[in-house]
């Protein structure tokens, strides 16, 4: 038996662990949201970040540009979210599959073409190419952790107390009002987009260079979507979505340590803790457990005549 | 200068061709990064897809699938309904047809076990899709969301059986034990093709039956055009929510039957395979019109197939290129749809005036 | 007359539709100009050009004689010029010293910006006299408060030039009489008024001038004091209004539908209607007249079956409805009751939909269109085209999609459709919204002429004189209630015109309501 304070260190360290790009990737499909651009592209855009971090870290020796070559990716696809979804006004959801199958192929086939290893990138094992924990070796905990950490209460503070938040919140219920305020709609969707692609960016090379040491294909599974259901559950609020993050993280880090332990004689699957976080925002969104009230003018175009 | 509206036939022909192209450009200049002759690719694809009757055999194949969850798409679409569900659906089809099989296989002769499966497939992915139609019919949540939630709840729920209840006794691999065959769908041809692509194109007349010939058809397309009116010609919508998703998700189920029924003989893991999620490449290309469909599906069932053949030709190229294709059909066919438009606008405009 | 804005020439189109053609006027600084029109004369598009909501097609804006672009609504505000809309632009979950606030916060952090906005705003609230909590929530205030809030939005920005379209359009008539005296008082600080409005009775009231718009077209212009409101409707409609209506005295026959002690209360527990009681016999037009908003659309929601009612009963040719039975429009159909909904674009057709898809919608699955499993297409475009010979829609393709017809033509497809059926009770909501002149007098006369054949109808209109003119009886509507009956021949504007402010009068009686 471990001691039990050092089992509470560690279970806490690995909530924190797994929670850290759900946060990063919360934050950033916050700001989008609130916007009133429906984001389910943040898998692909995390999975995006992650291999070009973990290329570029392991072509120049460097965590720090593969962590800005993963913002740079993700970037590129909010980018182009921003394109389809702000200038072009096509349909959102559409576009976050789309971004997300196209990451799935892509980074498989650059990866191959570029390091011929299957879509897998050389493993990171020389100095300098990851992220290490900063304090405490065997938690893990690196600085895009304390970055989360920190994201949560930016974010709420850039959203409530912010000019550019005032606007933000505006945009997401009423895009006719605040254009009819003579603030350009676009340009304040697209800052959102971009704030999302710059947070999701982060979470993917945390994956890869931190958590991880090297791309390995599909390696986000789905993470961008517990994240999206992390915001849905914390009704489109930072902290609340905090606290999400932070119970889907637990339960992953006890899905381990649960598995062949009985409970009333009976085994808990591991699939079933797996599942939960998406069974629960389903029960979140049918109104069993309180009620999410999406931003109103969510996913849809704005669109003017001219 | 003045921007007038496209004709109708640009606006039907044109502007889908332009998006396709579009698309296809796009992936030329990926495979030119990647230090590959596009054109030299696009050979070794065609030939690949096309050249033997045994590669036919597997474009059909595949393009079955891609029929499959291409009218699922679409069935759901001309109601309003965006079930981005078919992977799970398709998934928990091929359970229901696998659990049918293992059941009844040694007792049923191949006339009636094929249908039953086939039944059971339908049966499983209708249900599947049902209860996200329900709750938005009845509960108000977003059908997007929760269809995207259930592929991964069915993916654990997949995991979670094939590992515990219905792995083969003795079995390494999470595999069910093979089926007799008597749940064998007849082979068309000597490799995967199989009945399936015959229930494929059935199911297409059938959509196109129920869409634009029968009173429920015309109903669900109101809802889907304009709720209101729905309403106010005495449609019930949550009825017409629970039929669009139903027939949809019996759709992808069928995925089910070609995989397990017609391939594997056997329920295995992961075999949907991204078919759920291609279906939204096919049905927007096809423009959620049965008959496009079925040329959207083959041209993926060629992709599909010319891919696997190129990556043995081009080591450089993966099979994944197949799905870059997919990702960016539905990027410039669906989220850019309205991307060409000013430049045919202007196109039209420069035509007029000279 | 030194002008605070000229426009000069501006023409604009929307697709096909010429929305505004070759239009100039100039509008004097410090007074209140009239914009007056039908629905849909160019009044409101004409407005967002110069808002920089719409970009003119051609023309120019000039702004104390300078020409400018507005290029958005950005550069409208910067001139000075402020909007308040028909539908407001207010965010319903913000509080209204925030609505106030957005795009002027005065700095990247909102602490300093909003507590000198809430200073000023008290200044404004008492100045101008416009009463408002700047901490309550939006959704929580009355329409009238909420137009307050625009109007607030407008001075804080500094306006000079206030444009306000159809103010009225959502108000109460105690509420307009508050409006048109803090108008009164703007004047009076020097700001600039615009209103647009296709009230007469508004513009007789408030303006100083006013111009007169038809058909995308400016007809004319008018100092207030020296026109009247019988040459300014002339103007309006470019012939002699109050098209008499020749038609012959009803006879009434059978009670088709009576609805007794009707309520409607939605989630938030608003009364929608409240205890409505009315009767409709076969052979008479009943005529529901009332300010938009008053209840008149939840009676149709509920007499027609798309919503049960929460109280009382309605009996429909011997089936009664209530709270516990409720039916639906579908079945409604079947007893007979045929229903021209208010808002045909949103309701009546499927504007995707082919002509003759639209020609059937609710009649569906009818055996004469389905037999066994599958759509009649052929019987369904033959339906379409007769429905289309009869009603004279044009033009007469019933392939065409439904979107491609006029409104007027749009309309008499719907009124053909519910006429089609020989129905013993029609509904009818607004019969000739967005109309033009030769469809509304068509659209009339079958009206009439439905009647004639023993059909009961039921007309809601929020235009007094179609109701005058159209109606055997008259059911006036206030706040939910039926607020009082008149019959055709003692009908007078003025004693309903009272009534649809809710005002009682006592000489007709009406026992019902506070």
């Amino acid at each position: 038996m471990e001691d039990p304070l050092a089992l509470v260190f560690l279970t806490a360290a690995a909530t924190l662990r797994v929670a850290t790009p759900l946060i990063l990737c919360a934050m950033g499909g916050l700001f989008s949201e609130r916007s009133g651009i429906i984001d389910v592209g943040l898998e692909g855009k995390m999975l995006m970040a992650a291999f070009f971090s973990a290329a570029i870290a392991a072509v120049t020796h460097s965590a720090w540009w593969g962590v800005a070559a993963g913002i740079v990716a993700a970037e590129a696809m909010a980018l182009l979210h921003g394109l389809a979804c702000i200038t072009y006004r096509g349909n959102q959801v559409v576009s976050g599959v789309a971004l997300n199958i196209l990451a799935s192929g892509l980074t498989i086939v650059w990866g191959n073409a570029w390091f011929h290893r299957g879509g897998q990138t050389p493993a990171l094992e020389g100095q300098g190419e990851r992220l290490l924990p900063l304090f405490f070796p065997r938690a893990g905990d690196s600085i895009l952790v304390y970055l989360a950490l920190l994201a949560v209460p930016i974010t709420w503070w850039v959203i409530a107390r912010t000019r550019f938040g005032l606007r933000l919140r505006a945009v997401g219920e009423m895009p006719l009002a605040v254009d009819t305020a003579g603030i350009s709609v676009a340009w304040l969707r697209y800052r959102a987009v971009l704030l999302c692609g710059l947070l999701a960016g982060l979470a993917g090379s945390y994956i890869a260079i931190a958590q991880n040491a090297g791309f390995t294909r599909d390696m986000t599974a789905g993470q961008g979507f517990i994240a999206l259901a992390a915001v849905i559950f914390g009704k489109w609020r930072p902290f609340p979505a905090f606290g999400a993050c932070l119970m889907f993280g637990l339960l992953d880090a006890i899905a381990i340590r649960l598995q062949g332990v009985r409970v009333a004689g009976l085994e808990v699957p591991v699939q079933l803790i797996q599942a939960l976080p998406y069974l629960l925002t389903v029960f979140l969104l049918a109104g069993f457990i309180g009620r999410a009230v999406a931003p109103r003018a969510i996913g849809q175009p704005y669109e003017k005549e001219h | 200068m003045i921007r007038r509206p496209l004709p109708a036939w640009a606006e039907i022909v044109l502007l889908p061709l332009v998006n396709i192209a579009l698309a296809f450009v796009t992936v030329g200049i990926i495979v030119r990064i990647i230090g590959v002759d596009p054109l030299h690719a696009l050979v070794l694809l065609v030939v690949g897809a096309f050249g033997s009757a045994e590669s036919i055999g597997y474009t059909l194949y595949y393009a079955t699938n891609f029929i499959f969850t291409g009218l699922a798409v679409a069935v759901a679409f001309h109601g309003g309904l965006f079930n981005i569900g078919g992977e799970g659906q398709a998934y928990i089809g091929g359970l229901g047809c696998g659990l049918a099989v293992l059941a009844l296989d040694r007792y049923l002769p191949i006339w009636l076990m094929i249908p039953v499966g086939i039944a059971a497939a339908a049966l499983f992915g209708a249900a599947w899709a049902a209860v996200p139609a329900w709750l938005q019919a009845w509960r108000g949540s977003h059908i997007v969301i929760t269809t995207i939630m259930f592929n991964f709840v069915a993916a654990a729920l997949m995991v979670y059986l094939m590992v515990n209840v219905l792995i083969a006794p003795g079995s390494m691999t999470p595999q069910s034990r093979n089926f007799e065959p008597s749940a064998f769908m007849p082979a068309m041809g000597g490799n995967a093709l199989n009945l399936s692509l015959a229930l494929a194109l059935v199911c297409c007349v059938a959509v196109w039956v129920f869409l634009w010939h029968t009173p429920w058809g015309y109903a669900l397309r109101t809802m889907g055009h304009n709720p209101e009116a729905a309403v106010y010609a005495g449609t019930d919508l949550r009825r017409m929510i629970m039929l669009g998703m139903c027939l949809s998700g019996a759709l992808a189920g069928l995925v089910g039957v070609n995989e397990l029924m017609g391939v594997h003989h056997r329920i295995v893991l992961d075999f949907p395979a991204g078919y759920g999620f291609a279906g939204i490449a096919v049905s927007l290309m096809g423009r959620n019109h049965p008959l496009g469909i079925v040329l959207a599906a083959v041209l993926f069932g060629a992709l599909q197939q010319g891919g696997a053949e190129l990556s043995f030709d081009i080591p450089n190229i993966t099979r994944e290129m197949v799905v870059v294709i997919q990702g960016l059909v539905i990027l410039f066919s669906g989220a850019l749809v309205h991307l060409p438009r000013p430049w045919l606008q202007a196109l039209f405009a420069l035509r007029r005036s000279s | 007359m030194t002008a605070a804005i000229e426009l000069e020439r501006i023409d604009k189109s929307f697709g096909s539709v010429h929305a505004v053609r070759d239009v100039s006027l100039a509008i004097e600084k410090g007074a209140i100009t009239g914009i007056i029109g039908e629905n849909g004369a160019g009044k409101s598009t004409l407005m967002s050009i110069l808002y920089g909501l719409y970009h003119a097609d051609a023309g120019t804006i000039r702004v104390d004689g300078q020409p400018v672009r507005m290029e958005s609504p950005h550069d409208a505000i910067a001139h000075g010029i402020g909007m308040v809309h028909q539908h407001f632009m207010l965010i319903d979950s913000f509080t209204v010293l925030e609505n106030v606030v957005l795009g002027a916060e005065g700095g990247p952090l909102l602490a300093k910006g909003t507590a000198a906005a809430r200073s000023e705003l008290e200044r404004l609230s008492r100045d101008y006299g416009l009463t408002v909590d700047p901490d309550a929530v939006v959704a929580e205030l009355s329409v009238g408060e909420q137009q307050r809030v625009e109007i607030l939005k407008v001075l804080f920005r500094g306006a000079r030039i206030l444009i306000l379209d159809e103010p009225s359009a959502v108000l109460t008539p105690q509420e307009t009489d508050r409006l048109f005296r803090i108008l009164a008082t703007l004047k009076a600080r020097g700001v600039t008024v615009v209103l647009i409005t296709h009230k007469l009775r508004e513009i007789m009231a408030a303006t100083d001038r006013v111009y007169v718009m038809r058909q995308g077209r400016m007809v004319a212009v008018r100092a207030t004091p020296e026109t009247s409101p019988e040459e300014l409707a002339e103007l309006m409609v470019g012939r002699k209004v109050r098209l008499q209506l020749d038609k012959a005295p009803p006879h009434p026959g059978e009670v088709r539908l009576r609805a007794e002690h009707l309520g409607l209360i939605d989630r938030r527990g608003v009364r929608l209607l409240d205890d409505v009681s009315l009767e409709l016999r076969a052979g008479e037009i009943v005529g529901i007249a009332g300010v938009s908003g008053n209840g008149q659309t939840e009676l149709l929601q509920v007499l027609s079956g798309i919503r049960p009612p929460s109280r009382g009963t309605l009996t429909v040719c011997g089936r009664t409805i209530d709270a516990g039975h409720p039916g639906d429009p579908a079945e409604m159909r079947d007893l007979g009751v045929a229903h021209v909904p208010e808002d045909r674009q949103r309701q009546g057709m499927v504007a995707a939909f082919r002509a003759s898809e639209t020609a059937i919608l609710g009649y569906h699955e009818q055996p004469q269109f389905s037999r066994t499993f599958l759509l009649n297409l052929p019987a369904v475009g033959a339906y379409c085209a007769k429905l289309m010979e009869r009603f004279d829609v044009r033009p007469r393709v019933p392939g065409l999609r439904s979107s491609s017809f006029s409104g007027g033509n749009q309309q008499k497809l719907v009124l053909a459709r519910e006429m089609a059926q020989q129905p013993k009770v029609l509904l009818v909501g607004q019969p000739t919204r967005g109309v033009d002149i030769g469809a509304i007098e068509f659209i009339h006369r079958e009206l009439v002429k439905s009647r004639d054949a023993g059909c009961a109808v039921l007309v809601v209109s929020v235009e007094l004189d179609e109701i005058l003119s159209l109606a055997d009886r008259i059911l006036v509507m206030f706040a939910g209630k039926i607020v009082g009956e008149v019959t055709s021949g003692r009908a007078d504007e003025r004693t309903i015109g009272l009534m649809m402010a809710g005002a009682r009068a006592p000489a007709l009686g009406g026992a019902e309501g506070a």
